[in-house]
């Protein structure tokens, strides 16, 4: 392993590397904070901190439809963590994927997004890495299955979907613009959820924020680009604001994989960031979408599964959700209108009835309403009727779920 | 800590007064909604589908009753949950982007209430075995070196401030479920772990009968907690200092 040849090193050799690019205390505590603001905004802590593990110590699983990968440990460790690594060769790491000695990294690092950040942001996130606890911890191997655990298979990969290059401004936009471009693009690595993963496990830039099936999660991450579905086109930059940063809003909550995202990244960006992103997740929004599918069932069938859906809405829903699906927004989210519920993949709705969900408690929204999970309530028939009813009453345009699909989710991982 | 707790309130006062104005725009449609209930038995609606609407449990055996419970117990469950250090994926899942200070809140909630106690079981096992139950609730086993339940949860079952879990109300399935999670090192606790070294004593026969004998007892006359340090513990616990 090249780590630990770097290890037998002397240490001297280390600091002599160091002298030359470490800057003067006096800039030190300003640039420590945009680094840890930026580490924020690209939410490095998600992945590479386990669970009760140590803050960047990395060793969290990340299952793929691959294998199991281990997060590394970004700690300035010498021998376990990043210690030894040049500003040069952290931004080697984020900018082209590669590992000091020129290796190649699998692409759950969001590198095809971070390539967008700039060598001044990439430096401040460095210096702020180098400043935290160094944490002894060894990287754990990954566990992948053949052929994927062969490295030069990220070769192929790199040259479908991966475009070197830092962010180029619009320059027929605003600069509010492109700063939300920026961090959706960059930091953000939004595309890595809201862009379809194909089955080489890569996504087309042609089909950018389009949505997609998040692999292994079972959730499904919206369109942000059609109005039919997450596209923000008839939201207000308020509304997208209170999402982002608070995790609750007029128009919907963010459950699942995106409270993540938000509670470890997006709450603790600034007014003028958040305002930024709203501008131009806005302007993502195309005015039409594909037309929806004319619902499966025949008539009989589905007006019976209606009438049991209405029932158990009325029943188990209606006292938070209202008996027209209005809600009591920001905390009981509306159901009518609500384009997270019509979209063309039911998966989202079926989820939230089975498990429930709590948004993130955030800053903005401290203390959070949560919604009960009726999986162990409700049978397959249940769960199918009580969400078609709310995917086609009050206007809602989405087609009906069969028990089947409600089924299937009941063996979806919880986290 | 307690200065955020206490500015928590007031915060989120001044949020749901901001929030409307921004809505009242929003909304295009011409009645203002109504506004969810401003209370933690409207935020914690989300544990009443198995844990009931107080915290009184429900028909399902295995779903805990977690009212009156001292609070400092509550709480260290929760995080140990939004953690991963108490595994149950759907309590995992609920849990886990979730602040400390909600968790105490939430905590503080569950430990003010007292819903009345679930009528008490009707023991499936013999005598004899209610008897051990009994006997080693009561007096432990002082043979194989077992303190009684009763040293640290108090005389009266009902826990010691702060974190110690009152016993009663729960059912036999529950209780079993749980001694054997800590038996096999399934349930674990900050070190010093006193229940798993408690449990690890026990043989599979003693938690059957002590589960059935606690799940036997009626409700206490007085449904409150021991005061902190009001008992002296034959074991140091990690997650009760005293």
């Amino acid at each position: 392993m090249p780590r630990t040849l770097k290890a037998l090193l002397p240490a001297f050799l280390v600091s002599l590397l160091w002298a030359g690019t470490s800057p003067a205390p006096a800039q030190d505590a300003a640039l420590l904070a945009k680094g840890e603001y930026l580490a924020r905004a690209g939410d490095c802590i998600a992945c590479h901190t386990a669970r009760e593990g140590k803050t960047f110590a990395g060793g969290l699983p990340m299952k793929t439809p691959f294998g199991t990968l281990y997060t590394s440990n970004i700690t300035p460790d010498p021998q376990t963590g990043i210690g030894m690594w040049t500003s040069d060769q952290f931004y080697q790491m984020m900018h082209n994927g590669r590992f000091p000695d020129g290796g190649l990294v699998y692409p759950a690092m969001p590198f095809a997004s971070y390539t967008k950040v700039t060598r001044a942001d990439s430096d401040a996130i460095y210096a702020y890495l180098r400043s935290i606890p160094p944490v002894k911890q060894r990287n754990r191997e990954h566990d992948l299955k053949f052929p994927f655990n062969n490295r030069s298979l990220i070769l192929g990969w790199r040259t479908l979907f991966f475009n070197e290059g830092v962010y180029k401004p619009d320059p027929t936009k605003s600069a509010e613009w492109n700063r939300g471009a920026y961090l959706v693009e960059g930091l953000g690595h939004c595309g890595m959820c809201h862009t379809a993963i194909n089955a080489l496990g890569g996504s087309s830039e042609s089909q950018a924020f389009e949505g997609g099936l998040i692999p292994m999660q079972n959730w499904y991450a919206p369109s942000l680009t059609s109005n039919k579905e997450a596209g923000l086109g008839d939201w207000t930059i308020e509304e997208i604001s209170d999402y982002l940063r608070k995790g609750v809003s007029a128009r919907g909550a963010v459950y699942g994989p995106m409270a993540e995202v938000v509670y470890n990244s997006l709450q603790y960006l600034n007014d003028d960031d958040t305002r930024a992103m709203a501008i131009y997740l806005k302007s993502l929004a195309q005015g039409t979408s594909p037309d929806k599918p004319v619902a499966p069932l025949p008539s009989a069938e589905s007006s019976l599964l209606l009438s049991l859906g209405k029932q158990i809405y009325d029943r188990e829903c209606a006292s938070c959700h209202g008996a027209q699906g209005l809600g009591m927004p920001p905390h009981y989210p509306p159901l009518a209108g609500n384009q997270s519920i019509q979209m063309v993949s039911a998966v989202n709705a079926i989820r939230m009835v089975l498990n429930g969900g709590y948004p993130p408690g955030t800053a903005g929204n401290p203390m959070p309403y949560g919604m009960p999970p009726f999986a162990h309530r409700m049978s397959d028939d249940e769960v199918a009727a009580v969400v078609t009813y709310i995917r086609t009453s009050w206007g809602n345009r989405g087609a009906a779920v069969s028990a089947r699909q409600a089924n299937e989710l009941r063996a979806a991982t919880l986290n | 800590m307690t200065v955020l707790l206490r500015t928590l309130p007031i915060f989120t006062l001044l949020v749901s007064i901001a929030l409307p104005v921004g809505l009242a725009q929003a909304q295009t449609q011409a009645p203002p909604p109504e506004r969810a209930p401003d209370t933690m038995a409207a935020r914690v609606l989300a544990c009443a589908s198995c844990h009931g609407a107080d915290g009184e449990g429900t028909s399902d055996v295995y779903f805990p009753r977690l009212a009156g419970k001292p609070s400092g117990y509550l709480y260290n469950q929760l995080v140990a949950f939004r953690d991963g250090r108490r595994k149950y994926p759907p309590m995992n899942y609920l849990l886990d982007f979730l602040p400390d200070a909600y968790l105490k809140q939430m905590a503080d909630h569950f430990a003010s209430l007292r819903p009345p106690f679930p009528a008490p079981a009707v023991p499936a096992v013999s005598n004899d075995v209610l008897a051990r139950g009994q006997a080693l609730v009561k007096e432990g086993d002082p043979k194989n070196g077992v303190p009684p339940c009763s040293a640290c949860h108090g005389q009266s079952l009902g826990g010691m401030e702060p974190a110690i879990p009152g016993l009663l109300g729960l059912r036999a399935n529950y209780i079993s479920a749980q001694l054997g999670g800590w038996r096999y090192g399934t349930r674990t606790a900050a070190a010093p772990d006193c229940m798993q070294i408690v449990a690890g004593l026990l043989t599979e026969d003693d938690v059957k009968a002590v589960a059935a004998f606690l799940s036997s007892r009626p409700a206490p006359t007085d449904p409150s907690f021991a005061s902190r340090g009001s008992l002296s513990m034959p074991l140091a616990c990690g997650s009760q200092p005293n």
